[in-house]
């Protein structure tokens, strides 16, 4: 097998997964409303809740619309991510995964491109989002947009990763309305996204445990720094390790000799 | 010969260059007074650190150089002083009498003249900073505050906080001539530097009232309207205008953000998010930076003036209040 069909098949999905994201302009359109429904509404009543400290990468006081950019952006690669382990499921469901799966290329590397195509696209809605974010004066430095895309990309991995890893284990669609309750809004909401950790920890230490736990808050974080030109070390390590564990429990549940889908078809 | 020593300067720096040893940069400097530290915080403005903190007398308020920046007045209200403190050597070298509770002040053109408002008191009194020595003292209305000279040197306006008035003083006699009504509680005035019109503003009223100085009555008043934070909040105190008199700034207090008002379209036109209880402006010599003492939050918020956003918030001492800029 030579690079060249490494190449084709990459090219191959990451088409299939732009395809199918200009087609669905519907999803693309919720996928901004959504976000900007919380920047609009939710963070409007909010406005003057926060700038009573500074808090890194912050160097001075900040409206809350401008704190909850990140955790916007972050909204957008969960949803992807889910979006995607959703697609996965259908795929399954509808035989189309099959095809996927003859390929003679190694299964897991089917997988990264897979994780590597959803992120892509996911990164074309964070910044047609943070583009409009500017009539809301989320106005971060030129440099911050540069820096925003491998900040961005990280998390996308890691939360499409996640999606992976469900949909190894999800056997029908009818059972995403539990990955929504028990995942997708904890992870969202326990997590830095909505509030910062020091404002969790006045109200609740436990609560402010599991937002620092969060991985979820560590990929925020890192999207937060990125913007406004600085680098944080431990959100980058813990989203690259959390990544590298999805990764590895998503290959190992695609792997028909090992992995869920051989328990789950009863073979 | 000046063209020579110029030259020599040239020379020195590009040798220095070579070298690769940098020539420090004279950057501007901020003053802050710190209220409950008696303490003066210094930052420097090109890397916006905080460079030294010096003791100086009880509740330092009102801040003010003189012309060539060589001194700095201090408003010690507790020490019921006006320090004078040495630049270069950041010293405290005199102690001019000042009356009670000394709170702000304004230095007349003429350098010499330093008219101070002694809250406690009901009077502004008038001291000669050559000879040390009060000169004369002029019955104002209940709790004098703010203080302002025209460009001219004609006007010498205080406000008095409970009588909500704007006194007009003849620098000349040092008599009153007229007071103007404006609203509730006013703080700061701040003549234009063409000297037709005074800023006031009232902090319990909410405004800021624009005065034409030919009749000394009301021209416009401007009052405040930020989105997320409550009426009573919006509280005007400190009034800074550039030199092309385009732009005037205004502290909102509790409201924790400053007005920008563009003059010639008589409109705010942005709401800037600072600290807590924001007291008093300053702009620094090319108007390229506004800097606001921020009481509570106990810092100072460096705003960019072309882009009207803000750059930093640099912690200094206890409330902050006073703040002047030295080129």
């Amino acid at each position: 097998m030579n690079a060249l069909a490494y190449y084709y098949c990459f090219v191959g999905i990451l088409k299939r997964e732009t395809y199918r994201f200009l087609q669905q302009r519907s999803r693309f359109l919720s996928s901004l409303v959504r976000p900007l429904l919380w920047l609009a509404v939710f963070a409007a009543g909010f406005r003057s809740a926060l700038g009573i400290a500074i808090i890194p990468p912050y160097e001075t006081y900040i409206s809350y619309e401008v704190y909850i950019a990140p955790g916007l952006i972050g909204i957008i690669l969960l949803f992807n991510g889910m979006q995607s382990s959703l697609s996965m499921v259908y795929d399954r469901e509808m035989g189309s995964m099959r095809v996927l799966l003859t390929s003679p290329i190694a299964r897991a590397y089917l997988l990264v491109c897979k994780l590597l195509a959803t992120s892509l696209v996911s990164l074309f809605q964070v910044y047609a989002f943070i583009a409009i974010a500017r009539l809301f004066e989320i106005t971060p430095p030129l440099m911050g947009y540069v820096y925003l895309l491998p900040a961005a990309l990280l998390p996308a991995l890691m939360l499409s990763a996640l999606g992976l890893f469900l949909s190894s284990i999800i056997r029908q669609l009818e059972n995403f309305a539990g990955v929504m309750n028990f995942i997708v809004f904890p992870m969202f909401f326990l997590s830095s996204a909505l509030y910062p950790l020091w404002k969790m920890r006045e109200s609740n230490e436990i609560t402010y445990q599991i937002c620092a736990f969060n991985p979820f808050t560590h990929g925020i974080e890192l999207i937060r720094f990125a913007l406004y030109g600085q680098f944080n070390l431990l959100a980058f390590s813990v989203c690259s390790i959390t990544t590298l564990v999805f990764l590895a429990l998503a290959i190992i549940g695609y792997d028909p000799k090992h992995g869920l889908l051989k328990r789950k078809s009863g073979g | 010969m000046k063209n020579h020593r110029s030259f020599r300067i040239v020379r020195a720096s590009a040798l220095l260059s070579l070298l690769g040893l940098a020539i420090p940069s004279m950057a501007e400097q901020v003053y802050i007074s710190n209220e409950k530290d008696n303490t003066l915080s210094v930052i420097d403005l090109d890397s916006l650190k905080l460079i030294s903190t010096i003791a100086v007398g009880q509740r330092p308020r009102g801040i003010t150089f003189n012309k060539d920046f060589s001194q700095l007045y201090i408003c010690a209200s507790d020490s019921d002083s006006v320090q004078v403190m040495d630049v270069k050597s950041q010293e405290i070298i005199a102690n001019l009498p000042s009356g009670e509770d000394p709170e702000q002040f304004a230095l007349h053109p003429n350098n010499k003249h330093l008219y101070i408002s002694n809250e406690d008191n009901a009077v502004v009194t008038v001291v000669d900073t050559e000879k040390r020595e009060v000169i004369s003292q002029i019955d104002v209305g209940l709790e004098p505050e703010g203080m302002a000279v025209s460009p001219d040197g004609k006007w010498v306006v205080n406000t008095s906080e409970t009588s909500n008035m704007l006194h007009w003083i003849d620098s000349g006699t040092h008599k009153l001539i007229d007071n103007t009504l404006v609203g509730q509680r006013p703080r700061h005035v701040e003549f234009s530097d063409d000297g037709k019109t005074l800023w006031a503003s009232s902090e319990i009223g909410g405004t800021v009232s624009v005065i034409d100085v030919a009749t000394r009555t009301i021209n416009r008043e401007y009052s405040f309207h930020i989105p997320g934070v409550y009426k009573d909040k919006i509280q005007p105190v400190g009034i800074t205008l550039t030199h092309d008199n385009r732009l005037a700034f205004v502290a909102l207090g509790p409201a924790n953000h400053v007005a920008v008002i563009d003059i010639a379209q008589q409109k705010v036109i942005k709401y800037l998010l600072v600290g807590r209880r924001v007291w008093h402006l300053a702009l620094n010599s090319d108007e390229t930076r506004l800097i606001s003492s921020n009481g509570i939050s106990g810092d100072v918020s460096v705003i960019d003036v072309k882009s009207l956003a803000v750059l930093k918030s640099i912690k200094v001492g206890r409330f902050p209040w006073g703040v002047a800029v030295k080129p």
